[in-house]
């Protein structure tokens, strides 16, 4: 194991840079194309995308502390196994916490939470970075993924609520400034799955007009 | 220590996954009694919907109480073995709350004797009868609670739910547009007969006119569904006629 003796600042730029980077240049949805399944899924609102967000956060971030701790003595042929049931067991406990104390989220994310356990990111930061890094770093790249996937999917769900449904959190803003009025009616395409694909291709298209380093031939 | 032994690998799989089962089994006795709570105030909310009264989680059991004033468990005879009133039993020993459904329909498939549970509702010096609905739906069970009016004929509101039905077709059953067609409608014809609300696929105008009383349009394309709901009244509402027949 090539770990650094010296000891580093906990907050140091290459540790920042791990939980940024992730966010914005290597967004695990619009740059490395993972976790779209639910990206799809849990965004016709904006409450259970949010719900969704912590909760892939929250998974991907201690999942990673706990492979971190014990990556030196994981056997080698059966690490996928190992991976797995961390990730299961932590989204069982996420998935009682909800129905406990977020029933009616729960209900309304129904198989989607369960279905965290499948989402490629919290297994590709297993595999790709806590494996070989220690828990610290792990743990921010954990948050760093989980919070550059669960802003796409706010974004997403920001504009297929106030669009498809015209309400923000339940509250009905078209409504309250008149538009219905003057013969505006909500588009419920974009309560239809496709429609997050389109947004999703759209925040790609942004992103990447600002930034062309990101495009590859 | 070599990590790659075969006896390392069934120690390591074998402490982890006592490990984790540990861990999960602590979180769910930890959390049982809140997520129970939260299924009991999902079951009194969608019996206060069916008599059209709003109520929030927060507040479902105050509103129940105030608004339930009694739940009966009735047999298939019509006799009342047990009413419980104001928090005491004038009759019997069990709660209808607390009865559950899906056995005593089982025990019913299969010719035994079995109980069907009754819920008086008192809003405005209106009284309302509440019965609980259970049925099969396409992909899994359907359920929901229907009120009737003091004449125990007329619909006063019914809901439904459904644990796994088609998005946009079957799963538009709990969608006001489904269910309001159910208001004003009723169960019984002029001479007293059991009719059941029939869900009828094509819709009601295909009815004889003074059947339309006693259908509602079906779903287009949850035709499955549509007809497990209309199975599902038939056979939930039936157990209550010999009981209403008596008071008659």
């Amino acid at each position: 194991m090539a770990e650094q003796v010296q000891k580093e600042s906990m907050f140091s730029t290459k540790n920042i840079k791990l939980l940024t980077d992730p966010i914005g240049r290597d967004n695990p949805i619009t740059v490395q194309v993972l976790g779209i399944c639910s990206a799809l899924a849990v965004t016709a609102k904006l409450e259970p995308a949010i719900v969704m967000a912590i909760s892939v956060t929250l998974v991907t971030a201690f999942g990673n502390v706990i492979i971190s701790l014990l990556r030196n003595s994981i056997p080698q042929r059966i690490r996928i196994i190992v991976q797995l049931v961390v990730i299961a067991a932590l989204v069982i406990i996420v998935d009682q916490i909800l129905k406990a104390y977020s029933y009616e989220v729960s209900k309304q994310l129904s198989v989607f939470v369960g279905l965290i356990i499948t989402n490629c990111i919290i297994m590709g930061r297993f595999e790709a970075f806590s494996m070989m890094n220690k828990p610290w770093p792990s743990f921010l790249d954990g948050m760093g993924n989980g919070i550059g996937y669960g802003m796409i999917l706010v974004i997403v769900a920001f504009f297929r609520e106030l669009l498809g449904s015209g309400t923000i959190f339940g509250w009905e803003v078209i409504k309250s400034i008149g538009l219905y009025e003057i013969g505006y009616i909500n588009n419920g395409l974009m309560i239809l799955p496709p429609m997050a694909l389109i947004v999703v291709g759209i925040i790609i298209w942004v992103q990447r007009s600002k930034n062309p380093g990101l495009i590859k031939d | 220590m070599n990590t790659n032994s075969n006896s390392y690998i069934f120690i390591y799989a074998s402490v982890l996954v006592i490990i984790v089962a540990a861990v999960l089994s602590t979180a769910a006795t930890l959390l049982k009694d809140k997520q129970l709570q939260n299924v009991k105030n999902e079951k009194m909310q969608a019996m206060l919907a069916s008599a059209l009264i709003e109520s929030t989680p927060q507040d479902a059991e105050i509103t129940y109480n105030k608004y339930i004033t009694e739940e009966w468990i009735i047999d298939q005879n019509g006799e009342i073995v047990d009413l419980y009133k104001a928090g005491a039993f004038e009759k019997g020993s069990n709660r209808a709350f607390y009865l559950n459904l899906k056995t005593e329909l089982f025990k019913k498939s299969k010719s035994e004797a079995f109980l069907s549970p009754l819920f008086v509702c008192q809003v405005d010096g209106e009284t309302f009868y509440i019965i609980p609905l259970l049925g099969k739906g396409l992909w899994g069970p359907v359920w929901g609670n229907m009120a009737l009016k003091s004449d125990f004929k007329t619909v006063k509101g019914v809901v439904f739910d459904h644990k796994g039905e088609t998005p946009g077709l079957g799963a538009e059953i709990i969608l006001s547009d489904f269910t309001d067609q159910f208001i004003g409608k009723t169960l019984f014809d002029d001479q007293g007969n059991f009719t059941s609300i029939k869900v009828v696929k094509g819709g009601i105008v295909t009815l004889d006119p003074d059947k339309q009383i006693h259908g509602v349009d079906a779903i287009s394309g949850g035709t499955i569904t549509s007809m497990g709901v209309n199975d599902m009244l038939f056979n939930c509402l039936e157990n209550y006629v010999p009981y209403i027949k008596s008071i008659k």
